[in-house]
């Protein structure tokens, strides 16, 4: 769950998203950046265009973006990139940066050639990488392609003339964050009754608007995720329940050497929570290199694919109360059963 | 002087709506350090007797002292804390704890009375040493014969030298070599040492072993004494 919050949880509050009103799919024209940047409490305005391309083949598909790198760069501090590389990159129009992940998957270096092939924007696109950047934190996305917007919006403006000069999304640098609900309100104001109305958003409202595109996934896979419980849960309580049942004769010889039912009830809960908490220590040792290869496996989904600690606390709060549910009717049970009873079963 | 005085005693199930007496006005002395069998045909109530002199079932009626103490008036908890000190049980099957060696096995009836781990220790090894057993003593109930596992639970038996033992059908389950080494080893104890054992058994054979024989019939002790 996390990973699928990933990006809303890698948002800035001092950043707001403005994008065209009707769907993100729209765009707003290019003359938007000078109006918005006049709107007290705006320090940077930066733009982009999801570029959609693909690397070779449909299958190495990564996020890239045509920025204008400058003003992205300085909004995103986040992406931590070496001084003489980020001024390499600036100053080549075809220069492109992308992170660690992605060009060590690919194998790419500092001033490889890479084409990608635009789906959004047809045709091959040939890059120059420049730089390659690392994430500040666990947080920051490594694997996305930058390149500039001006590349992008050159080529457009010879080959598809009405799509040039128009930009995906506006990001809003904002002094105070406090103000963001006020900068939003006044952004928008501008661009009201006009061609291409504009909502403005905190980026992390902005960024949770993608997961709620998939939230049903998200759902179903909670559910799934507590039904397993709910079924290790009986598994375990069933288990522990046989195992009581074929042990009644053992409990029955303990109670006749004079041992009470709370100190048998003891017994069953220690077994009980001792083999649950070890199934679940087994679980957290797979989880690890389960995520891992999972991780490898869908990169380009979930760039950031984290086993939170708060996981782990999870996870053992769960074996533990799996285990104490999973004794309760053994104990009981055992509890009732009175040692003349108990003896004649054995045999 | 009696070690056991029952009196008047009576036993009855419940089936459905039917109740079944099991024990019929049973009065019965045994002396300490005696060697009683109790014999009958199944379902005759010999292992109900047993399991009433032993504290582990409740009586209708009557009276069932051992040593000076009535154990009828005696609640589940107070018969618990009285079993561990004052009955040695000997079973059909050992009733082993598979997972605990001989050793644990036979320390398993000493984890309820104060003792330290040395004074448990040094019970165990005399217990080791009376059944023959000091050798086996890290061996688990599986790796042990029938004969050798009967022997780890009479040494579980006597380790808190209880007032009494009590076995029912002890060499049930045993070959006749390994039914004679644990007669004798009962006849050992209860010679050598003075233990009352109560014994059910089937066998004529194991039964001789015993000073007195009492025949049990549809819940009816008969008189005649061996």
């Amino acid at each position: 769950m996390n990973a699928w919050y990933a990006g809303a949880d890698a948002a800035s509050e001092n950043r707001i998203i403005t994008r065209n009103a009707i769907s993100i799919a729209f765009t707003l024209p290019i003359s938007y950046k000078d109006k918005i940047k006049k709107v007290d409490g705006v320090t940077t305005v930066s733009y982009g265009n999801w570029f959609g391309g693909v690397y070779i083949t449909e299958k190495n598909f990564f996020p890239n973006f045509a920025v204008e790198p400058k003003t992205y760069l300085e909004l995103y501090p986040e992406f931590i990139l070496p001084q003489e590389q980020k001024e390499s990159f600036l100053k080549d129009k075809r220069g492109a940066i992308v992170g660690r992940i992605q060009a060590e998957k690919y194998g790419w270096k500092i001033g490889d050639k890479i084409t990608l092939k635009g789906t959004i924007f047809p045709g091959n696109w040939e890059f120059v990488l420049r730089g390659i950047y690392k994430g500040r934190d666990k947080k920051t996305d490594e694997g996305i392609f930058f390149f500039h917007w001006d590349y992008l919006n050159e080529n457009l403006k010879k080959t598809a003339p009405r799509r040039a000069d128009q930009v995906g999304i506006y990001i809003v640098g904002i002094k105070n964050y406090e103000d963001a609900g006020k900068i939003s309100v006044e952004i928008d104001k501008l661009f009201k009754n006009s061609l291409a109305e504009t909502i403005t958003e905190t980026e992390k409202s902005f960024n949770l608007s993608f997961v709620a595109m998939t939230e049903a996934i998200v759902i179903v896979i909670q559910v799934i995720s507590f039904m397993i419980i709910l079924i290790i849960m009986f598994v375990v309580a069933n288990t522990m329940a046989m195992t009581a049942r074929e042990r009644i004769g053992e409990y029955a010889i303990l109670k006749a050497m004079g041992f009470d039912w709370r100190y048998i009830a003891r017994i069953i809960l220690f077994e009980s929570v001792f083999i649950s908490c070890l199934g679940t220590f087994i679980g957290i040792l797979l989880v690890f290199p389960t995520a891992h290869y999972f991780h490898k496996s869908l990169e380009n989904f979930f760039p950031i694919f984290n086993i939170s600690s708060r996981t782990i606390y999870l996870s053992i709060a769960a074996g533990f109360i799996v285990g104490v549910i999973a004794a309760i009717m053994p104990i009981i049970r055992a509890s009732q059963i009175k040692v003349a009873d108990g003896l004649r079963r054995i045999g | 002087m009696n070690i056991v005085s029952i009196k008047n005693l009576y036993k009855s199930y419940k089936r459905g709506n039917q109740v079944v007496s099991v024990l019929e006005n049973i009065n019965l002395d045994i002396e300490e350090g005696e060697f009683l069998a109790l014999m009958g045909p199944s379902g005759s109530g010999k292992s109900t007797l047993l399991n009433l002199i032993a504290g582990i079932d409740s009586a209708d009626s009557g009276s069932i002292v051992i040593g000076d103490v009535d154990i009828t008036l005696l609640s589940e908890s107070e018969l618990a804390r009285w079993r561990s000190k004052n009955v040695g049980f000997i079973f059909q099957f050992y009733n082993l704890i598979p997972v605990l060696t001989a050793y644990e096995n036979i320390e398993l009836p000493l984890l309820l009375l104060n003792l330290s781990k040395g004074e448990r220790k040094e019970h165990v090894e005399l217990a080791l040493r009376m059944v023959n057993l000091t050798d086996r003593a890290n061996h688990y109930p599986s790796q042990l014969s029938g004969g050798q596992q009967q022997r780890v639970a009479i040494a579980r038996a006597i380790v808190t030298d209880p007032t009494i033992l009590v076995a029912d059908e002890p060499t049930g389950d045993l070959d006749r070599v390994s039914a004679s080494e644990i007669l004798n080893l009962m006849e050992r104890l209860n010679k050598e040492l003075n233990k009352t054992i109560i014994m059910v058994t089937h066998d004529p054979k194991a039964a001789e072993k015993a000073h007195i024989i009492r025949h049990l019939d549809k819940g009816v002790l008969n008189n005649a004494g061996a």
